[in-house]
């Protein structure tokens, strides 16, 4: 059946099949596959995505599910050239070794950062407890996260001075 | 082109590699397409051990997009050889190991027959419907039970289940020093079986070019070079270099993607067979019954003190459990590579080990994360442990006065290794001072009858990794070199790129191994890329395990360098019209000492040597250089590890509430990459000591086959870490350093268990109980001992 999704700010349609989950049709119909598959229990998070700006885990919708709403992966969070602060965070305090489960530990790490600009430790190993990863021992990423929440907080505050 | 500053190697530089992992342009096994590809499922045994009685093919033949169906018997007719093991022990048993199952299954998962279909979902989808007749046969799952008599067989060919039987160490010795011992404890341990769990599933996609005999296989690796030979030499029988294996960005491996697996063998045979690229990607449900998995060895561990407290001698009897079959270095990894660690740090006149090497329906153990290491360090920790608690000594000062001391290096152990260097005490002391440990059992004290109990887990490890040299692993069965190659391109801009045999699968090779040459060749970091991961653009090499990447394949890279550097300064000479001897390397050029001015930058040089214009008589053109490095010895990386638990009496939920570790690898190459390491590391042993647990049935039925019952650890589950360093540099290699990659597991799961071990003996008097502390094990442990009027009474 025939399924419109804008992703990463572009529509896309295709016809899929109606089992089709929505990590599979981003990474085989869209190509786009920063967007991994860590398991098949809904566990590790690494297919996380947004979907109308909430996180969610992509192998957990079907791509009909996600007909007419908005998409943003890793490919659209930011870019090589200009950095989204989280992908910055992780980068800077060395929050990624194999990098597997990254790009669902900054979508999902993003939308803490929409409720929460200053979250604690506790609270972000709290939101993170549905994104596993298996090489840093999350020490790290709890770093990652704040520091992407600082920068964020100071982008705030430069805007809001500007104004 | 930025200014190069004085050393790179030592500076906590951010990772080359992470632009790419971060926007998501990592490229995976799985991200590949091929144009026309198949999608390759598998049909895996429901049970544990059975006769396959009959496949009908023609059950899924005509569901849509199906293209083919492969039993064993059609892997038998390509003639496809089983898969061999890579460590070969005397008198081993090795059960063959078919690609797919010919005629028997012997562990849940084993691969019965293949579903080849246009789509992934058309191929599992007949994979499910496949009619396939078994008979069910005994089955035997837990080591010990293989053992007894009468227990199921799960290979004729394996009489008694038994694979192997190995000894290390001086009997007579140890029975002597247990003779005049003063006092003795004795521990049965179980160590528990783990599934590595890397979050990349595996992956393999092959092609075959039929005009050329050439096959293409990218797969899920940390090792190529292994593959390509195994593949071409011993299961497909082609020329190797008809097969080029490329492992592009890997998802973490732990040890699971080094062995040969049966897809591998799978998509290339199906890619012949079908004339077109041919993928198969694990779901997570299939990993669990398919990957290599860890540990799983039951011992008893008999130590022997003297009346001062010095440890006399250590015996260990374990029975190893290798599951359904002999896979790449299952039979090291419970001899060479735990064996020989069971000395620990300690001054033991004698140890002595024996080893039975069982097999069971279940799935097969390999090397996993520490590989054999963890288990001796567990082992020897532990009844460290117990000991000192019944010698009512302080089990951080027990361990001290039994340290082996720093002058006595390179020291030879009764259990045939030669530790290179080592420097125990100042790390444990670093360790002591950073968990302020006075005050922690200060507290301990403080929170007796509150209804929680804190746990001190003091553990000082050593462990042996970087196998070599090539000869004597080669004595010891290994069927594999140990050495390492590296390539140094040097192009006529100077910009330089870096081959290595060693694989990076999140160790951060792509930036640790620029590091090093920037420092050798004194150019810019920004100038040097590493390749890796390709035996189509690699001289060889062995691969990613055992924490040999730097101190191996480093150390290749920095002799590679120094023959760059050396052919350079001839050039550069040369060029200055001066004699070699009157040139100098430093700040960046090649100059003639004493004359300001008279210099050649890198650049300079790198161009003449290719455009051949004036070179040294006699001298080649090109600026290149490949070396083997075979070390002189395996490196012995070591320090002390504190956890500290707290545990609910009324609940028995353990808490890991702090962590702190001084580890010592020699020279950091990469501080931000070495700490990474060892917090992962961490957090793996950890997870075994707290939650992880590769449970069976007595029958072979796995019951933890998902992540919703096997709990590997999360983000809330752990708490930041402490780390320190000191640094005891190994005397026999160019670089001096040691390896990291494995030292944090190697570790934890003994300090966490002895921290739970060591909160349950000040509580009531437990010695000891076997990972993993869940929690209604500890509360029904607390509740049987206060019921036997041990516990708090036992402390009035």
């Amino acid at each position: 059946m025939n399924v419109t999704v804008t992703v990463n700010g572009k529509a896309h349609t295709r016809d899929v099949e109606p089992r089709t989950l929505l990590v599979h049709f981003l990474r085989e119909d869209l190509g786009l596959t920063g967007t991994h598959v860590g398991c098949d229990t809904s566990q590790c998070g690494a297919c996380t995505v947004h979907l109308n700006g909430e996180a969610v885990k992509s192998c957990t919708v079907l791509a009909v599910q996600a007909g007419g709403m908005e998409v943003t992966t890793i490919e659209g969070i930011g870019t090589a050239a200009e950095l989204h602060p989280l992908q910055t965070g992780f980068w800077e305090k060395h929050g990624l070794q194999c990098g597997f489960c990254t790009p669902g530990m900054i979508m999902s790490a993003a939308e803490l950062l929409r409720h929460d600009p200053d979250p604690s430790e506790e609270t972000i190993r709290h939101h993170l407890e549905g994104n596993y990863c298996r090489c840093t021992g999350y020490h790290n990423i709890v770093f990652a996260v704040q520091h992407a929440a600082a920068a964020m907080r100071e982008r705030q505050a430069g805007q809001a001075a500007d104004d | 082109m930025t200014d190069r500053t004085d050393k790179y190697m030592g500076q906590a530089l951010k990772r080359k590699e992470d632009p790419r992992f971060i926007t998501g342009a990592g490229q995976y096994t799985d991200d590949f397409v091929l144009h026309g590809m198949l999608h390759a499922a598998m049909v895996r045994s429901p049970y544990a051990h059975a006769r396959i009685t009959g496949i009908d093919k023609s059950s899924v033949e005509d569901m849509p997009g199906v293209h083919a169906v492969l039993t064993g018997e059609d892997v038998a007719a390509a003639g496809t050889g089983p898969i061999p093991v890579g460590w070969l022990l005397p008198e081993l048993k090795v059960p063959p190991h078919h690609a797919v199952a010919q005629g028997e299954v012997n562990h849940v998962g084993d691969i019965v027959a293949v579903v080849v279909a246009d789509t992934r979902a058309q191929a599992e989808d007949a994979a499910a419907m496949l009619a396939v007749d078994y008979e069910a046969l005994p089955s035997v799952a837990l080591g010990s039970a293989a053992l007894e008599d009468g227990a199921p067989q799960v290979h004729d060919d394996v009489p008694g289940n038994v694979a192997f039987r190995w000894e290390i160490g001086d009997e007579a010795a140890l029975n002597e020093a247990f003779g005049r011992a003063h006092k003795t404890v004795k521990v049965n341990l179980r160590n528990h079986r783990l599934v590595p769990n890397a979050i990349e599933p595996r992956a393999s996609l092959a092609q075959f070019s039929p005009a050329s005999g050439e096959y293409l296989l990218y797969t899920t690796s940390q090792n190529p070079h292994i593959h390509r030979l195994i593949l071409a030499a011993f299961v497909l029988n082609i020329p190797e270099h008809k097969l080029r294996v490329i492992s592009p960005d890997v998802g973490g491996g732990f040890g699971s993607k080094i062995f040969q697996y049966q897809e591998e063998v799978i998509v290339l045979l199906a890619a012949r067979l079908l004339g077109k690229p041919v993928k198969w990607a694990a779901r997570r449900s299939e990993s669990f019954v398919s990957d290599m998995q860890g540990r799983d060895h039951e011992s008893e561990a008999e130590l022997a003190v003297d009346a001062e407290g010095r440890m006399l001698g250590l015996r260990v009897n374990t029975v190893a459990n290798l599951g359904a079959y002999l896979t790449l270095f299952a039979p090291a990894v419970p001899t060479y590579l735990y064996g020989t660690l069971l000395n620990g740090v300690y001054k033991f006149p004698a140890v002595h080990a024996k080893v039975t090497g069982v097999v069971t329906n279940t799935v097969p153990v390999d090397a996993y994360r520490g590989a054999g290491r963890p288990e001796a360090t567990y082992l020897v920790e532990r009844v460290v442990d117990v000991m000192a608690h019944e010698l009512g000594m302080d089990p951080a000062e027990f361990r001290r006065i039994n340290f082996i001391q720093p002058d006595e290096f390179p020291y030879q152990t009764p259990v045939a290794l030669v530790y290179d260097s080592g420097n125990y005490e100042p790390a444990l002391d670093m360790a002591l001072d950073m968990m302020k440990y006075p005050d922690l059992r200060a507290e301990q004290e403080r929170m007796k009858g509150t209804g929680k109990i804190l746990g001190i887990g003091v553990i000082s490890y050593v462990e042996a990794c970087g196998l070599a040299p090539s000869a004597l692993v080669g004595q010891l069965g290994a069927q594999a070199g140990q050495w390492e190659s590296s390539l140094v391109r040097v192009h006529p801009t100077g910009k330089v790129e870096l081959y290595t045999g060693s694989h990076s699968h999140g160790q951060g090779h792509e930036t640790a191994f620029p590091q090093i040459a920037a420092d050798e060749l004194q150019i810019p970091i920004e100038d040097i890329d590493l390749i890796h991961g390709d035996t189509g653009r690699m001289p060889y090499g062995w691969g990613t395990y055992g924490s040999r990447s730097a101190a191996v394949g480093g150390s290749a890279l920095k002799v590679a360098l120094q023959k760059i550097t050396a052919k350079a300064k001839k050039i550069a000479a040369h060029l200055l019209e001066a004699s070699e001897e009157d040139v100098e390397h430093a700040e960046g050029v090649f100059r003639v000492k004493g004359a300001p001015g008279q210099q050649k930058t890198f650049f300079d040089v790198a161009l003449m040597a290719h455009l051949a214009h004036n070179l040294p008589e006699g001298l080649e053109p090109g600026l290149e250089a490949t070396a083997f490095y075979d070390p002189k010895n395996f490196v012995y990386p070591f320090g002390t590890h504190i956890a500290v638990v707290e545990i609910d009496t009324d609940t028995g939920h353990v808490k890991l509430r702090n962590y702190g570790c001084v580890d010592d690898c020699g020279p950091l190459i990469n501080p931000l990459i070495v700490e990474g390491q060892v917090h992962g590391g961490i957090a793996q042993g950890a997870g075994q000591a707290l939650w992880e647990d590769a449970a069976y049935d007595d029958e072979g039925n796995f019951l933890a086959g998902t992540f919703m019952e096997y709990a590997v650890p999360r983000a809330d589950d752990l708490p930041s870490f402490e780390t320190g360093h000191t640094v005891t540099p190994s005397p026999h290699n160019p670089l001096g350093v040691k390896g990291i990659g494995e030292s944090g597991t190697i570790a934890s799961s003994a300090a966490v268990a002895n921290a739970v071990m060591d909160a349950l003996w000040h509580e009531c008097r437990i010695p000891h109980l076997d990972m993993p502390y869940t929690s209604e094990k500890v509360w029904r442990a607390i509740r049987d001992a206060r019921g036997a009027g041990l516990g708090q009474a036992a402390d009035d």
